[in-house]
C-alpha cells in the first residue's frame, strides 16, 4: 500500500527523521501556526504532481487561500485532490536522493544514495547512484553504511548526519514491513542538519496484518474493485469491453493476451483463483455483470478448481438474474464434460479451442 | 531421470490436518509420492489418510526418516514453519503457501541457502517428475513421463500448457512451479541448471510473466551456459503496468520489466516464443 506523503513523513517522525514543520489544510484558517512563506503539496498517490501544478508556494494568507482552492479538487493522472499538505519553507545547501528497497534478483534489501537528488532519479545516470545491499538475516551493519556513504564523499559532519538517517530508515523499512523507503529529496542545511523534504512509502499488503496503526486508503480503486477487493476477489477495470474470467494470474493475463491477437481488448481482468467455492464463482460473476461488459469471456482450467463447480455458480447467477451481453466459454481439464454441458443447459456459447473463443469474443464485442 | 525431486523424496507435510492438507495428502499419494509424516503442533497421534501427524518437524524426521517438506500452513506462520524445517535438518522444501510477506521471505530464502536446502516457492504449486513424486497441488492428471522440463512463475498456465504437451504426446521429466512471488527460492536460472545436466531432458519450456527481470537474466544465462533447445511463454503482453515500487524499482530494472523486453531477450537468445500458451506444444513437437 503506498502512504500519501503526510503519513509517510509521520512514520519518519515516529523514527526522529526530521521533517519540515507543516500539516494538513483545508483553508486558511488551518494554516494558523505556521509561518510564512510555505509550500502547498497535493496529497496524491502518484508521482508528477510538480510539473501538473500539485504545488505551489504562497507567500501570504489572500494568496494561500486562493492556491488551496485551485489545488483542492484539482484531477492529476486520474486521482482527486482531496487533501492538501502545508509546509514552512526550509533552506536547502544540498539535494541528495536516499532509498531502501527490495532487489528482487538479489532478494536482498537495496540502499541507494546520489549526490543528484530533487530531481526525476530515473534520469541519473547509474554511475552517480551509489548501491549497498543488506544481507537480511543479519540486517544493516556499519560496514554497510560506511561503504555506501564513502562512495557519496559528503563533509565529515553531514556524513555523520546521513549516516544516523541510513540507520532509522533502514529500521523503519524492516519494521514496517515496507517494499520502498524513499526520500527524494533529502536535504543538507547549511547548518549541517538533514531533512526529509518529501516522503515515499510503499507497504508490503501481505504484512498489513502486522501494522494495524496503518489505516488502508484503497484510492486508486474504482468502487466495483473496492467491492471485489473486500470480498477477496482479483479484480482489475482496464479499458477494453471484454470481461475476462480466468482461474490463475498468468491464465487470466494470457487470455487477455490472446484477444489481442483478434483485436479484442479486455475491459475486465477477474482471476477466480484457486477455489472449489461455488459461492465465490457466483460473487465473482455477479460483479463481472455489473462491469457492463459488451462480451464475457470465460476461461477455465479445471485442476484442483473442478470446471463443473464454476459452471454451476455461473449458472447460479444467470438463472436467477438472467445476462444480457453473450458469454464465450472456453473450459479444459478436470470434469470439462460435466461443465459443458451445465453451460449450454445455461444457455452459453462453448468454444473448443482459446483461439476460437478469443476470435468468437473479439468480433462479438465488435459487433460483427 | 528428473531435476530436485524423485522417488527418494520422503515427504513430511508441514499443516496436514487442514482441508487442503488433508486433500492433497490423498492427491499425492495417489500420485506415488512417498507421504511419510505430517505435522500439526498439537495434533501429533493422529493419522490423516493413513500418514501420521507428529507435533512437530523433529520429531517426524527422527521417526519417518523425511528428507522433504511440503509447506501447507497459513502466511503468518510459514516463516516459523520453514525455519523450523531447515534447523530439523530437511533439505528440500517445497512452499505453496501465498500472501507471505516478503521480509518473511527474504530471510526463509537467504536461511535456506546457508543451509545448503533447495527452497521451491513461495506461492507456487509445487513439483511433479512424472511416474516419480509429485510434490504439492498441481493436478496429477496433466502430465506424462518424458523429455521435456517445464519451469514456470504461472500455476494454472502451467497445468494448461502441460496438459497439451501430453496431448500431443510429449512427456516431462519435471514440471516445477517456481511461484509467483517476488521473492522465490528456486529461480529459472536455477531450473535451467538442472535441467541442462539432466541427461533424460531434451528440451526445456520457460512459462514466464511480466514484471522483474526473471526472464532476462535467465535469457542472459542461456547464452552463456545453455546448450538445449529452450521454449518460452510470457503471460501479461497486454497487462497495464504491473506494480511499480516507485522509481527505485525502475532504477532496478531500467527499462526491463516488460513483456516486450522478455520477449526481445528471449529471441536474443534464441529461445523460440510461443504467441498462445497451447502453441508450446507445437513448437516443441517439431523440434525434438
Amino acid at each position: 500500500m503506498k502512504l500519501f506523503e503526510y503519513r509517510g513523513k509521520e512514520l519518519f517522525q515516529k523514527y526522529d527523521i526530521a521533517v519540515p514543520k507543516g500539516k494538513l489544510v483545508n483553508n486558511e484558517k488551518d494554516l494558523s501556526g505556521l509561518m510564512f512563506p510555505f509550500i502547498l503539496k497535493a496529497q496524491i498517490p502518484i508521482g508528477g504532481r510538480g510539473k501538473a501544478g500539485g504545488i505551489k508556494s504562497a507567500e501570504n494568507l489572500k494568496d494561500a487561500k486562493e492556491k488551496i482552492s485551485q489545488i483542492m479538487g484539482m484531477d492529476i493522472k486520474g486521482f482527486t485532490v482531496r487533501k492538501v499538505l502545508a509546509e514552512e519553507k526550509v533552506d536547502i545547501k544540498k539535494e541528495l536522493y536516499l532509498s531502501i528497497t527490495l532487489d528482487r534478483t538479489k532478494r536482498m534489501p537495496l540502499i541507494m544514495i546520489s549526490g543528484a537528488g530533487g530531481m526525476d532519479i530515473e534520469s541519473v545516470p547509474d554511475e552517480k547512484i551509489f548501491k549497498e545491499w543488506v544481507n537480511p538475516l543479519i540486517g544493516i551493519q556499519s560496514f554497510n553504511i560506511r561503504n555506501v556513504i564513502s562512495r557519496l564523499k559528503p563533509e565529515k559532519e553531514e556524513g555523520k548526519e546521513i549516516a544516523k538517517v541510513i540507520s532509522k530508515i533502514y529500521k523503519m523499512f524492516r519494521e514496517y514491513d515496507c517494499e520502498l523507503v524513499e526520500i527524494n529529496p533529502l536535504i543538507i542545511q547549511s547548518g549541517g542538519s538533514v531533512m526529509a523534504l518529501d516522503s515515499k512509502v510503499v507497504i508490503n499488503d501481505d504484512a498489513m496484518y502486522r501494522h494495524p496503526d496503518i489505516v488502508p486508503e484503497h484510492v486508486e480503486l474504482t468502487p466495483l474493485e473496492k467491492d471485489a477487493k473486500e470480498k477477496g476477489i482479483a479484480f482489475i477495470q482496464l479499458d477494453g469491453n471484454i470481461g475476462v474470467i480466468a482461474n490463475g494470474a498468468g491464465l487470466t493475463m494470457a487470455t487477455l493476451d490472446a484477444l489481442t491477437n483478434y483485436s479484442g481488448k479486455g475491459g475486465v481482468f477477474l482471476d477466480l483463483g484457486g477455489t472449489d467455492d461455488p459461492e465465490k464463482v457466483k460473487q465473482a460473476f455477479e460483479l463481472m455483470k455489473k462491469a457492463k461488459p459488451k462480451v464475457i469471456f470465460l476461461n477455465l482450467f479445471g485442476g484442483i478448481t473442478k470446471c463443473d463447480t464454476v459452471a454451476k455458480g455461473v449458472k447460479a447467477v444467470i438463472s436467477k438474474e438472467g445476462i444480457d451481453c453473450p458469454v464465450i466459454t472456453r473450459i479444459k481439464g478436470m470434469n470439462e464434460d460435466i461443465a459443458k454441458d451445465i453451460l449450454k443447459d445455461a444457455g452459453l456459447i462453448t468454444a473448443t479451442t482459446l483461439q476460437d473463443a478469443a476470435q468468437k469474443s473479439s468480433d462479438m464485442a465488435r459487433g460483427a | 531421470m528428473s531435476i530436485f525431486v524423485d522417488e527418494k523424496n520422503k515427504v513430511v507435510v508441514q499443516g496436514a490436518t487442514g482441508h487442503q492438507g488433508v486433500f492433497h495428502i490423498g492427491e499425492m499419494k495417489n500420485f506415488g509420492t512417498k507421504v511419510v509424516a505430517g505435522v500439526t503442533p498439537g495434533k501429533g497421534g493422529q493419522d490423516v489418510k493413513g500418514v501420521p501427524i507428529f507435533n512437530n518437524v523433529f520429531d517426524a524426521v527422527d521417526e519417518t526418516g523425511a528428507n522433504t517438506s511440503l509447506i501447507l500452513v497459513p502466511a503468518r506462520f510459514a516463516k516459523d514453519a520453514v525455519f523450523e524445517a531447515l534447523d530439523a535438518g530437511i533439505k528440500t522444501i517445497v512452499t505453496i503457501t501465498e500472501n507471505i510477506p516478503f521480509h518473511d521471505a527474504m530471510e526463509f530464502v537467504h536461511y535456506s541457502k546457508y543451509k545448503g536446502a533447495v527452497l521451491i516457492g513461495p506461492n507456487c504449486p509445487g513439483i511433479a517428475s512424472p511416474g516419480k513424486t509429485k510434490i504439492g497441488i498441481l493436478p496429477g492428471t496433466i502430465f506424462k513421463e518424458g523429455n521435456v522440463g517445464v519451469a514456470s512463475r504461472s500455476g494454472t498456465l502451467t497445468y494448461e500448457i502441460v496438459n497439451s504437451l501430453k496431448e500431443k504426446g510429449i512427456g516431462q521429466s519435471t514440471c516445477v512451479g517456481l511461484g509467483g512471488d517476488p521473492i522465490i527460492g528456486t529461480t529459472f536460472i536455477d531450473a535451467l541448471d538442472a535441467f541442462e545436466k539432466d541427461k533424460d531432458t531434451k528440451a526445456v519450456v520457460l512459462v514466464g510473466e511480466i514484471g522483474g527481470t526473471a526472464e532476462e537474466d535467465a535469457a542472459d544465462h542461456i547464452i552463456e551456459h545453455i546448450r538445449k533447445p529452450v521454449f518460452a511463454f510470457i503471460a501479461g503482453r497486454t497487462a497495464p503496468p504491473g506494480k511499480r515500487m516507485g522509481h527505485a524499482g525502475a532504477i532496478i530494472a531500467r527499462g526491463k520489466g516488460t513483456a516486450e523486453s522478455k520477449i526481445k531477450a528471449f529471441e536474443k537468445a534464441n529461445v523460440e516464443i510461443a504467441k498462445f500458451p497451447t502453441d508450446i506444444a507445437d513448437l516443441v513437437e517439431s523440434s525434438i
